[in-house]
């Protein structure tokens, strides 16, 4: 049915043998569905259940009725009028105007680092190259709550090592890391700068790897020096993997929640709910228990987050040709 | 933060220094500086993790203090509130050995049958796998805490909030294991062999355990520490389905020991705990990284190239 189709013919480049043999055809009966069961079982209860319950939930909306002995609380089918309410509630659209903002500023800055560590670091002018690598790395190997922990502890001045600093450079006080909200923004910017940027650069550092070095022995015998060869062979070469990284950075940013959580668990910040979408879904859930809202509101995000990721790569494709 | 990238390359720039030595130490510099930037906090966690708790807030951030007591630190985490940390750790591991370990089985297994086999449907499931890869995870969470919080079995009800299933169920689940699993089984395992073994007489299962799982080992260990580490740094979905502490992730037990050292009076949780705990837990995955660094590096490549 679909042996010829284009993607499966892109995925065995490289490996001639991706025909179909008839004598396997006929033998292999329902082995390929044995193999899938495990997988697909799991991914039906525990992935596409969960997603279409979520849809389900979110066409009902949830009536309170406030008496005596407490509130019942019934539900009525009501369609897209939770999806209506959404996209017409402040608290939401502030969330999702704080993570575009954050996505406009920290992800271009975290790429910008990582492709200028990959490329420093491919260059022949420097040494010691393993053990930057490593180190630029090995934030992405702490969890991120630890994470948060520690630059959460940085951004406390009775508790930091740093923001002292401030007072003995003479830079005045020290800034509030916490507040208002494009503090606190930039502030879980840094985490996540700190946790990702190695990460992306390894990624990047490993696509220029993958490029045959007679480019470069070409470049070179061109007259093309180092910051040239880098600038007008490796930087494009490196698109693709950038464009991957920036992709998978977009539909982090959407989703981020674990940073405000443990800050305003810990007691180092009051976070309000419209800070991210995802924040403000579980306080809807658990402090509110509005499960019908909270589950328009996860619905929404993963559909904002399509449409940003598919409108992002067909902006890079369309540039790149 | 103009780089050195970006300069001209004349070689301009240091007056008496040579042209490679002048090319070398911008780049040096900065790459210095970075380096300070991503290790300063690692640096002071350990220190941190030596001192009591007044030291803690008042001496020097980077250096040991007067009064070293790491091991005394160490002792407290281990056995405060009846060695509730030793339980986050068992469970942690629990949760991550047991997820890394089905997950990845199971992606090699779809990876294969996606790869090597023709079937109705092939296309659609695969396509289906590749946009979950965008749906956010934690959207995920909050169904599925509702789901685990009562399911429907015909006869009887029951709840899997507060069970070790609750994280290790989810967690098997793994469409990028599936994505990269296919595209790896794909490059790696000719038709031609397979061809061979069945005419051999092989079974099915012994193919795939002998022959494919051997012949991909690559792709499977990087599965496996993408699971792992996903699992270990878990935090949304354990927060979400459970509250007794007993089966907390240390994720999630070290952000509720974070919420207690501020109510003076409430409990004793100090901030060198929380500091020391944090320090115990990630020791075993920079220990994983810096053993297979070589797996992280092809599983990166990987992962760009069949983009």
């Amino acid at each position: 049915m679909s042996s010829s189709s284009p993607p499966i013919a892109r995925l065995g480049a490289g490996q001639p043998a991706m025909r179909r043999p008839r004598g396997l055809r006929l033998r292999q009966g329902s082995t390929p569905y044995l193999f899938l069961a495990p997988f697909v079982i799991l991914f039906l209860l525990f992935f596409i259940g969960p997603i279409l319950y979520a849809f389900k939930l979110s066409l009902f909306t949830l009536h309170r009725h406030p008496s005596l002995n407490g509130a019942t609380n019934t539900t009525t089918f009501g369609g897209l009028n939770n999806y209506q309410r959404a996209f017409g509630d402040a608290d939401f659209l502030s969330g999702l105007k704080n993570m575009i903002a954050f996505g406009i500023v920290q992800v271009p800055v975290m790429l910008f680092l990582a492709l200028t560590f990959a490329l420093v670091l491919d260059s022949p002018f420097v040494r010691l190259k393993a053990f930057f690598r490593l180190s630029y790395f090995i934030p992405f190997a702490i969890p991120g709550v630890v994470a948060t922990l520690l630059w959460g502890y940085f951004y406390t001045p009775s508790l930091s090592p740093v923001t002292g600093l401030f007072t003995k450079l003479s830079f005045g006080n020290s800034p509030n890391f916490f507040q208002p909200v494009s503090h606190l923004l930039a502030s879980v910017g840094n985490i996540v700068t700190w946790e990702w940027a190695g990460y992306n650069m390894v990624i990047l550092i490993a696509a220029l790897q993958s490029v045959s070095a007679e480019i470069y022995e070409a470049a070179g015998l061109d007259g093309c020096g180092p910051i040239r060869t880098a600038l007008f062979i490796k930087i494009p070469l490196l698109q693709p993997a950038l464009v991957l990284t920036a992709v998978f950075s977009i539909i982090g940013t959407l989703q981020l929640f674990n940073e405000f959580s443990v800050f305003n668990q810990g007691g180092l910040a009051a976070v309000e709910p419209s800070v991210t979408p995802n924040y403000y879904a579980y306080t809807q859930a658990f402090t509110y228990g509005d499960f019908n809202y909270a589950a328009t509101i996860s619905f929404a995000l993963a559909l904002v987050t399509f449409v940003f990721s598919f409108a992002f790569l067909k902006l890079t494709s369309r540039g790149g040709e | 933060m103009a780089t050195t990238v970006s300069s001209p390359g004349t070689g301009k720039q240091a007056a008496g220094a040579g042209r490679t030595l002048g090319k070398q130490a911008l780049p040096m510099v900065f790459l210095f500086l970075f380096s300070v930037y991503f290790l300063a906090p690692l640096v002071w966690l350990v220190f941190s993790s030596t001192k009591n708790e007044s030291d803690f807030s008042t001496a020097f951030g980077f250096w040991f203090s007067g009064h070293p007591q790491f091991l005394a630190n160490v002792s407290t985490v281990l056995n405060v509130n009846d060695h509730i940390y030793l339980h986050w750790l068992f469970n942690t591991v629990l949760y991550s050995v047991i997820s890394a370990v089905g997950a990845t089985l199971f992606a090699a297994m779809a990876g294969y049958a996606l790869s090597k086999f023709f079937f109705r449907g092939r296309e659609l499931l695969f396509l289906i796998i590749l946009g979950s890869l965008m749906v956010p995870i934690t959207a995920l969470a909050l169904p599925l805490f509702l789901i685990m919080t009562d399911i429907n079995l015909g006869f009887t009800h029951i709840s899997l909030i507060n069970t070790y299933a609750a994280v290790i169920l989810p967690s098997l689940v793994s469409p990028f294991g599936v994505y990269l699993m296919r595209i790896y089984t794909a490059g790696s395992v000719s038709d031609d062999l397979l061809q061979a073994a069945r005419i051999d007489g092989a079974s099915e299962a012994g193919i795939f355990f002998r022959i494919v799982l051997r012949m991909t080992m690559p792709g499977l260990i990087t599965v496996l520490l993408f699971s792992f580490v996903g699992t270990w740094n878990n935090y949304f979905l354990p927060y979400v389905v459970l509250s007794d502490q007993n089966y907390y992730p240390l994720s999630v037990g070290l952000a509720y020991w974070n919420g207690l050292t501020n109510q003076a009076g409430v409990s004793d949780v100090t901030y060198v705990q929380v500091i020391t705990g944090a320090l115990i837990s990630v020791i075993p995955l920079v220990i994983a990284f810096l053993t297979l660094q070589r797996y992280w590096n092809n599983s990166l490549t990987l992962n760009t190239t069949a983009g």
